[in-house]
């Protein structure tokens, strides 16, 4: 009798294959049913079960399926397979690692030599937008480039023309650390979450005397934290993280769970979506030190990092969208590669040993901001690997850190209460 | 409600979680400072300073202290040494034996280190029964140097009146301690009195100054102990009333990984490995070649023209962008890809009106209906989808696509419970159609390279929402 249940069945993604499950029947005791959405034809019927085939020829698409073993196999060998899962799972692992390891020629930062380097930069505060009462933990701008969204512990969401320092905005939640906020695509509404373990869509109105929090309306419900949420391209739905482990993707007019991730292993942190205006991709970071990449379609995990050393407190797209950065409590930031599958570059310093909260890149790419725990912002040069610039002026941790939509203008968040918008 | 996650093993027995984010920040700041105390491996000298009648034993100066930092952390900037030092004055690693105030400043003042029994590491909490004991004793003694600051002063005629009722245990505690102080060294004393002294100017910090130990309420959990007891500063016996943490708690227990995740990993491992990726080389050519190519619209590393919002009151710069009249640098961006093109709304507007001229704009009102499609409400998705395919893809429609035969057959079958990804397929194969063939045309038009050599302007007669929305219009007629 085989060990494997799954002998004879042929996953594979990305040839043209067919799964089939009639040689995988074992002798009687054991049933093996295949059940899940093909990825290539999107419906939501099963595949088959339990003689059956499914066959697909489209080169990126993924195959997934959930084999569900009957009772009585699974009594039968507990412990024993378990480890020689596992044993076969850290093989895998590193055999994948040689595999990556083969095609990494050369370093980023080698062939960045022949690049001309980045002049100097001055950049200096040129607004202070005073008004929270507490530490302000996130922000966003919103795409008309002048207008800006923060949330603060002190359960404050203010909306500001960042340009003229006016408020013109003010929530109040009912809860404390308003950990994410968003603004939405059209510039008509707010997102924002937080120990309340919702995200809340606020319409804003342009009459000054209405109320705006009382057209708060719940759509996102986590059973822990949220930690960050962001819109589509559309007003209509919303993607949010928690720190119950999962990311989310909901229906901002009905409430609805239109899909959810599930992988981490522990708190998420961070989402950025893939910048692009037909990708279905996003980014994920979390507690358990890994980088995920999810495809929006299937809620699977198609891609994953796990090179840093603790939590991931920020991942953020690269603007082309094949790479990505992250922000980590080890006071490293990364960049990763997706047609590589790697890390391609580090970005850290003897003297920098607070962890970095926040990342985001300029808009050519080739400079990445960090917002560290030691209240400053580094600025690297993302192809050399070195840092280009320093900038203090915080008095408490920076939070966030956010390039404008048209690269324009940094803002920064901070424990200081306060947030700053700075350019050259 | 979207599930919880499971926890990677439980946490550890009475260790402090060393890997968490707290914890290893302190174990670089307390390297560091065991490395600059220690002066047999290029350390700085601790030494005792003659002042007056007195001496002022075990300290170093300021100035020291940087140097130390810029030569060991190859740091080449004084100012950056100066904040790393007051970062870790700040959490208490290092104090100025004659200011409440934690910073480090690069001169003569002079400093002293604080006992590890005093570190941050150890996951102090002190009470205010702690600190008010603390306070009171200070005033027992007769000595200059233990003079309360006036905002300390305040916190004394506070606490006492919140614990009126104990205050005679507290002042019984404060008696004892004095008199286990006054059994040591005078030397000694004077070392202990400034360290305990650091102590508190890090828990109850001068007002004004950043509070350290304030904890991102997310990472609070992993902290060591959080549901365990207080330590006294002072021995004093827990009493019940001290509060606990603020911790948010896992909504999942703890969990050893099943058999079911690790063939999930297995799984996932096994289609990594069929992935086919890039050689690092050719990635890297590819980064360099998008920065460079967007170099000149990035305003960090460029100079922007006309003026820059920010610096002056002008907007000009928003308003040219807002208008539809683009420039040729904008126009030169939808060169770059079909995707730049279709990114900027103006962009798109003369990708439609170039394709218009040739009577074959159904491809990209095709593309953008489906766009938009993605973007309504859940409860409009069905409907649309079934408008657009009614427009472009059903026998004998108006504004017929060109699609292959298998992706209009998938195509179909999707239509029978129709969602927001059905027509992903066919939106991907119309999308590589015009790019590998109209877009490379639109380019060599006159339409778009008038507008890229500024031979002419653009005139517009509607926006682009209206151009969307013809297509249904149409439909309804």
């Amino acid at each position: 009798m085989s060990q494997d249940p799954l002998e004879g069945c042929r996953i594979s993604a990305g040839k043209k294959s067919a799964v089939s499950l009639g040689k995988a029947l074992h002798p009687p005791n054991l049933l093996v049913v295949v059940e899940g959405t093909c990825g290539a034809c999107v419906a939501a019927s099963p595949v088959s079960a339990p003689e059956g085939s499914c066959s697909y020829n489209v080169a990126h698409h993924h195959l997934c399926v959930c084999v569900r073993v009957c009772m009585a196999w699974q009594g039968l060998q507990k412990g024993e397979t378990l480890a020689s899962l596992k044993q076969e799972s850290e093989n895998l692992r590193r055999k994948l690692e040689e595999e990556r390891g083969k095609l990494t020629d050369v370093e980023l930062h080698q062939v960045a030599e022949k690049v001309e380097t980045v002049a100097a930069l001055s950049i200096k505060t040129r607004r202070v937008l005073k008004g929270h009462g507490n530490k302000v933990l996130s922000m966003d701008w919103c795409k008309d480039k002048r207008r800006l969204v923060s949330s603060s512990q002190d359960g404050k969401v203010i909306v500001w023309d960042a340009f003229t320092l006016n408020k013109e905005h003010g929530i109040t939640l009912p809860c404390t650390w308003v950990m994410a906020c968003a603004y939405a695509p059209s510039g008509c509404a707010v997102a924002c979450g937080g120990l309340d373990n919702k995200c809340s869509v606020v319409p804003l109105s342009l009459d000054r005397n209405e109320n705006v929090t009382a057209k708060k309306k719940s759509v996102a419900m986590h059973t822990n934290y949220v930690s960050g949420c962001s819109f589509t391209n559309s007003d209509m739905q919303l993607l949010t993280s928690s720190g119950d482990g999962t990311c989310a993707l909901w229906d901002v007019e009905s409430g609805q769970l239109l899909q959810s991730f599930h992988g981490h292993t522990a708190d998420v942190l961070s989402l950025d979506l893939a910048p692009s205006e037909t990708g279905n991709t996003f980014v994920s970071g979390g507690c358990d030190m890994k980088a995920n990449v999810w495809d929006m379609r299937s809620g699977q995990n198609i891609q994953s990092f796990d090179n840093h050393q603790s939590d991931i407190n920020c991942v953020k797209y690269y603007p082309s969208g094949d790479a990505f950065a992250s922000a980590s409590d080890d006071a490293t930031c990364r960049f990763y590669d997706l047609r590589a599958d790697r890390e391609v570059a580090v970005y850290q310093k003897d003297s920098i040993i607070f962890g970095a909260s926040s990342v985001d890149f300029s808009l050519s790419g080739r400079l990445l901001f960090a917002g560290y725990n030691d209240y400053t912002i580094n600025v690297w040069d993302v192809l050399k690997g070195t840092r280009v610039s320093v900038l203090f002026g915080h008095e408490n941790r920076v939070s966030r850190v956010r390039v404008s939509p048209d690269g324009t203008a940094l803002c920064s968040a901070s424990w200081d209460n306060t947030l700053r918008v700075s350019r050259t | 409600m979207a599930e919880g996650s499971k926890d990677r093993g439980g946490p550890g027995p009475a260790e402090p979680e060393e890997d968490s984010p707290n914890m290893i920040v302190y174990r670089k700041m307390e390297d560091i400072v065991t490395r600059i105390q220690d002066e047999k491996a290029g350390g700085v000298a601790i030494r005792t300073v003659k002042s007056f009648l007195s001496k002022i034993p075990s300290v170093v100066s300021g100035a020291d202290i940087v140097q130390w930092l810029m030569k060991n952390l190859s740091i080449e900037d004084p100012a950056e040494a100066i904040h790393l030092g007051s970062l870790i004055a700040a959490h208490g690693y290092i104090f100025p034996i004659n200011d409440h105030v934690l910073t480090l400043k690069d001169d003569g003042t002079l400093y002293r280190f604080q006992s590890p029994y005093f570190w941050p590491s150890n996951c102090w909490e002190p009470e205010n029964t702690d600190y008010a004991i603390y306070l009171c004793k200070r005033t027992m003694q007769n000595k200059a140097r233990l003079e309360l600051a006036d905002y300390e002063a305040e916190n004394l005629a506070r606490l006492q009146r919140a614990f009126a009722r104990k205050w005679e245990f507290i002042f019984m505690q404060a008696e004892a301690q004095v008199k286990i102080d006054r059994k040591k060294d005078k030397a000694e004393r004077k070392i202990l009195d400034s360290q305990e002294r650091a102590f508190w100017d890090v828990h109850r910090p001068v007002p004004g100054c950043v509070n350290t130990t304030e904890m991102d309420i997310r990472k609070c959990r992993r902290e060591k102990n959080p549901h365990r007891v207080k330590k006294s500063v002072y021995g004093v016996p827990d009493d019940g009333q001290s509060q606990p943490s603020p911790v948010h708690v896992s909504s999942q227990p703890a969990r050893k990984p099943t058999r079911e995740d690790v063939q999930k990993e297995i799984t996932f491992l096994n289609t990594q490995l069929d992935r086919h990726c890039m050689k690092v080389s050719k990635v890297a050519d590819s980064l360099m070649t998008y920065t460079e190519q967007f170099l000149e619209y990035d305003p960090f590393v460029s100079a922007v023209d006309p003026s820059i919002p920010w610096i002056t009151d002008d907007t000009t710069f928003w308003d040219l962008e807002a208008s539809r009249e683009p420039s040729q640098q904008r126009v030169k961006k939808w060169g770059f890809s079909l995707e730049e093109a279709l990114k900027d709304p103006a962009g798109r507007d003369q990708f439609l009106k170039f394709l218009e001229s040739e009577f074959s704009s159904e491809n990209l009102r095709f593309w953008l209906a489906v766009q938009d499609m993605k973007r309504r409400p859940h409860q409009e998705v069905s409907s649309r989808a079934q408008e657009i395919w009614q427009e472009f893809l059903a026998e004998g429609a108006p504004s017929s696509i060109n699609l292959d035969s298998h992706s209009y057959e998938r195509t179909s079958q999707n239509l029978k419970d129709p969602g927001r990804y059905s027509y992903e397929d066919a939106q991907d194969h119309i999308f590589q159609l015009m790019k590998s063939d109209s877009y490379a045309r639109f380019l060599r038009s006159n339409i778009y390279q008038d507008l890229l050599l500024a031979r002419k302007k653009v005139s517009y007669t509607h926006t682009p929402r209206s151009l969307i929305c013809t297509a249904s219009v149409k439909r309804l007629g």
